[in-house]
């Protein structure tokens, strides 16, 4: 077990100009923690894992693992476990050979590797399956194969790389739950990189949020989700998205169609001292609600109703200065609007409001 | 799969039967010839049967007609040094085009197939002289070189196709597990590859086994140094065929190709990687 801290680390692939897959991440994951990379294809997330694993140069910066500095060390000096998203079993080897690989690469004695492998084909129900070769499993069986190979080193750190987005969506969500309760009893120390923000909302401790090569934020699920850094973070995280819209400023609030809404003093001065002329807002589906038509309110046309079950979300349009915003709601799923409808719709709180700079994206609320 | 029609079938069958027939008959008509005697090898109305003689193989074997069995040797000798050196020549070579970057690459991999344009021909005094002046005229190490120079481009070009097909992953997999570079490949890489590996060989084999012109050219001249292909041509004298022993000598040469393509087919079996990466 161990910490990790990437210190300014790039990784630079030439070219004209050269592309910065990963640039000057700076990122500590203190021993045990449970920490999930985050972001869209191509931010970077599994070149950054790759790093970690040795897998991938290093060309700025550094990488330290239990305060060692491992830049320069390869992979097999590295005391890490992977699991690749495509599994990587080695096809020629049955499951208990597989598992047993790197101990036996090692030289631990053949019984101790047998004990190991099958205490942990035991955790995650593979005892049955020891034998077989790779080709005679399901997919959820080799990923558990693939987790179980990692498992049997005891490493100080384990790489996960989307290693559930081969299974379908049911066994995602069992395996997603078995993986964070496997963590949470081992106690080792778990980098996981994933496309799902809700995997990443699940699972992990921490969710580093990563857009174009550069780390947007850091923080527990919760914090990334109430209090997004920036209009990125806070469009990624949460399904469905925020809604986020660039509109006008007044000296009370936000102007959204006739709905005035009124603004925290702090925002607005920030707003007023960067001479800011509009503002990106953002309100998610549940921090929206319909209200009663006299009330105050704006108006909306219901243009789809998506029924969840125990909610609904409706999608419906907003007439915003001259131009026909959509806004996502999520309301009670047994009474929603029909399609057509036109309804009326307040912000619940002040308090569920964020604003963010409209051009740098920043967060301006507190 | 659908029910073909009764006369869909019957072409289909008829066709096949006709070209197996193309394909076998010549090598079945040896096989007859091989055991008549020479006076009736080749007669205006061939027979079958109650022709049969085991004369021409005692003969051949005995080395009345030249040292058989020397030949025999030195073919599987060289045959294999060319087999085992260009296998493994080609396989590193291969598994380096496949999996790293390296300047040059590109250069090397054409530099591979505009080799094979030349006909052998051409290269024969080239080669000559370079084999003088490195001291292997003469000598099987030196045809054994000859034989790599054509073996190794084409096998370098058949295994690096074949390595694309592994996914790295597995290669990625290997290091992460505590493998050196070299481990990967040879622990994990090679063993997946055998259908490849079992190609390559037997057609390293081939070129080796068969091939007449660089063996005459490159062996010195003594009866007891020559290989099976530049032996057999005792049997084809200026004015004479000795069709029988011809015949039987032929089929003595095609029966260690056929032992080796026995060995080699074993491997050839699809799938090998299956199961290493979600598909």
């Amino acid at each position: 077990m161990a910490e990790v801290s990437y210190v300014k680390a790039s990784r630079v692939y030439s070219g004209n100009p050269p592309v910065r897959a990963v640039d000057e991440l700076s990122l500590d994951v203190p021993d045990g923690e449970f920490l999930v990379l985050v972001g869209p294809s191509g931010s970077g997330k599994s070149t950054a894992l790759r790093m970690l694993a040795g897998l991938e140069d290093v060309d700025e910066g550094a990488i330290h693992i239990g305060g060692k500095d491992v830049t320069n060390v390869p992979p097999k000096g590295r005391d890490i476990a992977m699991v690749f998203q495509s599994y990587a079993l080695y096809p020629h080897m049955t499951v208990a050979e597989n598992m047993g690989f790197a101990l036996k690469l090692r030289g631990v004695n053949k019984a101790e590797v047998r004990k190991k492998v099958e205490e942990a084909a035991g955790m995650l129900d593979l005892n049955k399956y020891l034998d077989r070769k790779p080709k005679a499993l399901s997919g959820g069986q080799r990923q558990r194969v693939a987790m179980g190979r990692a498992i049997v080193r005891e490493p100080s750190v384990f790489l996960m790389d989307e290693p559930l987005s081969n299974l379908d969506a049911k066994l995602r969500v069992e395996t997603r739950a078995n993986i964070a309760a496997l963590q949470q009893r081992l106690g080792t120390t778990m980098i996981y990189v994933t496309h799902d923000q809700i995997e990443a909302m699940t699972m992990g401790h921490r969710v580093a949020v990563l857009k174009d090569g550069l780390l947007q934020q850091c923080d527990t699920p919760r914090a990334l989700y109430d209090r997004p850094a920036n209009a990125f973070v806070a469009g990624f995280m949460g399904s469905p998205a925020m809604n986020l819209k660039t509109v006008p400023l007044t000296s009370e609030g936000v102007k959204l169609d006739g709905l005035v809404v009124p603004l925290d003093r702090r925002a607005l001065d920030r707003a007023a001292r960067e001479g800011l002329r509009e503002v990106t807002f953002g309100v998610r589906p549940e921090s929206l609600a319909l209200v009663p038509a006299h009330e105050y309110g704006m108006d909306m046309t219901v243009e789809l109703v998506e029924e969840l079950g125990a909610d609904a979300l409706v999608h419906g349009a907003v007439r915003i200065g001259n131009a026909s915003e959509r806004f996502v709601v999520r309301v009670d799923g047994r009474t929603p609007p029909a399609l057509g409808n036109r309804v009326k719709v307040a912000v619940r709180g002040a308090g569920e409001i964020h604003l963010f700079h409209p051009e740098s994206g920043l967060r301006l609320t507190d | 799969m659908a029910r073909r029609r009764r006369l869909a079938s019957v072409g289909l069958h008829a066709a096949l039967g006709t070209a197996s027939l193309i394909a076998v008959f010549p090598v079945f008509w040896v096989l007859v010839t091989s055991f008549k005697p020479d006076a009736r090898a080749v007669g205006t109305s061939p027979r079958l049967l109650d022709e049969s003689t085991v004369d021409n193989y005692v003969r051949v074997l005995s080395g009345e007609k030249g040292d058989f069995l020397a030949w025999f040797g030195n073919s599987v000798q060289i045959a294999a040094l060319t087999t085992v050196l260009s296998v493994f020549l080609s396989a590193t070579t291969g598994y380096a085009v496949s999996r790293f970057r390296f300047p040059g690459k590109r250069s090397l991999m054409l530099s591979f197939l505009v080799v094979q344009m030349f006909p052998f021909a051409v290269l024969i005094v080239p080669l000559y002289d370079i084999l003088l002046a490195l001291g292997l005229q003469g000598t099987s190490l030196g045809l054994v070189l000859v034989y790599c120079t054509t073996a190794v481009p084409f096998c370098t070009y058949l295994l690096k196709g074949y390595f694309d097909t592994i996914p790295t992953d597995l290669d990625e997999a290997g290091r992460v597990d505590g493998l050196s570079p070299f481990g990967v490949f040879w622990r994990l890489i090679l063993p997946l590859a055998r259908p490849g590996l079992a190609v390559t060989a037997f057609y390293a084999f081939l070129t080796a086994w068969g091939e007449v012109a660089f063996a005459s050219a490159f062996l010195s001249a003594a009866d007891g140094s020559k290989t099976l292909a530049v032996g057999l041509q005792v049997f084809v004298q200026q004015n004479r065929t000795e069709w029988g022993h011809l015949a039987a000598a032929s089929i003595l040469v095609a029966v260690p190709a056929v032992v080796v393509f026995y060995l080699v087919q074993r491997h050839l079996v699809a799938g090998l990687s299956a199961g290493a990466v979600k598909g």
